[in-house]
C-alpha cells in the first residue's frame, strides 16, 4: 500500500500516456514533462542532431510505400513525429538518392526516427514508474 | 564529411540514448554509452579491414 502510494506520489497525476506521445512528436519532450531535463536536452540532442545531418547529407525522407523496404523505411521515418512533418511539409531531404552519402543521410533519418520512439518509450516508463 | 566520421558520429548519438535509456543511474548511463560507443566504432573498424583484406 505505502509502495503503491509512493509510485503514484513519484509519478504524478494526469494523463499516462502524455509523455509517450509528446517525446514522439517532439524528441525530448516526454522527459522534459517528467523534470528529467539533462536526460531530455541531451535525448533532444541526438535525434534532432542525426536528423538534422540526415537532411543535411541529403538524405530520402520516404513519403509513400512501394515495397517491403519503403514500409520499413516509412515507420522508422514516423518515428521523429513532428520533425518529419515539417520536413516534409517544407519539401526537406531529397525525394530520390542521387549522392554517396545520400544514402548514409538516409539511414540516419530512419535511425533518428527509431532512437525517437526508444526514447518515447523511456519517457512511458519513468512515467509509470517502471524506471527511475 | 568523411566515411569515418559518419560512423563516428552515428555511433554517438545513438551511444547517448542507448545509455540514456536502457540504464538507470548516471554512472552506469555513462559507462554503457562508452561501452556502446566503443563497441559501435570498434566493429566498424574491424568490418572495414576485413573487407579490405577480401577485396584484396
Amino acid at each position: 500500500m505505502a509502495t503503491e502510494e509512493n509510485k503514484n506520489a513519484a509519478t504524478g497525476g494526469g494523463f499516462v500516456y502524455l509523455p509517450l506521445i509528446a517525446g514522439w512528436l517532439v524528441p525530448g519532450a516526454g522527459h522534459f514533462l517528467l523534470r528529467k531535463w539533462g536526460r531530455g536536452a541531451l535525448l533532444a540532442a541526438s535525434v534532432l542532431g542525426m536528423f538534422v545531418m540526415g537532411l543535411a547529407m541529403h538524405g530520402k525522407l520516404y513519403s509513400g510505400a512501394h515495397d517491403v523496404l519503403d514500409i520499413l523505411g516509412l515507420v522508422g521515418d514516423l518515428g521523429n513525429g513532428l520533425l518529419f512533418i515539417l520536413s516534409r511539409a517544407l519539401g526537406l531531404g531529397a525525394d530520390q538518392v542521387q549522392i554517396t552519402t545520400g544514402d548514409y543521410g538516409t539511414r540516419f533519418i530512419v535511425v533518428a526516427g527509431l532512437l525517437n520512439v526508444i526514447a518515447a518509450v523511456d519517457a512511458h516508463n519513468l512515467r509509470t514508474g517502471r524506471k527511475k | 564529411m568523411t566515411h569515418f566520421a559518419a560512423v563516428v558520429l552515428f555511433a554517438l548519438f545513438a551511444s547517448i540514448v542507448f545509455g540514456i535509456t536502457q540504464r538507470e543511474t548516471p554512472q552506469r548511463m555513462i559507462r554503457y554509452g562508452v561501452y556502446c560507443f566503443l563497441l559501435f566504432v570498434g566493429s566498424a573498424i574491424a568490418l572495414s579491414w576485413i573487407m579490405y583484406l577480401i577485396a584484396r
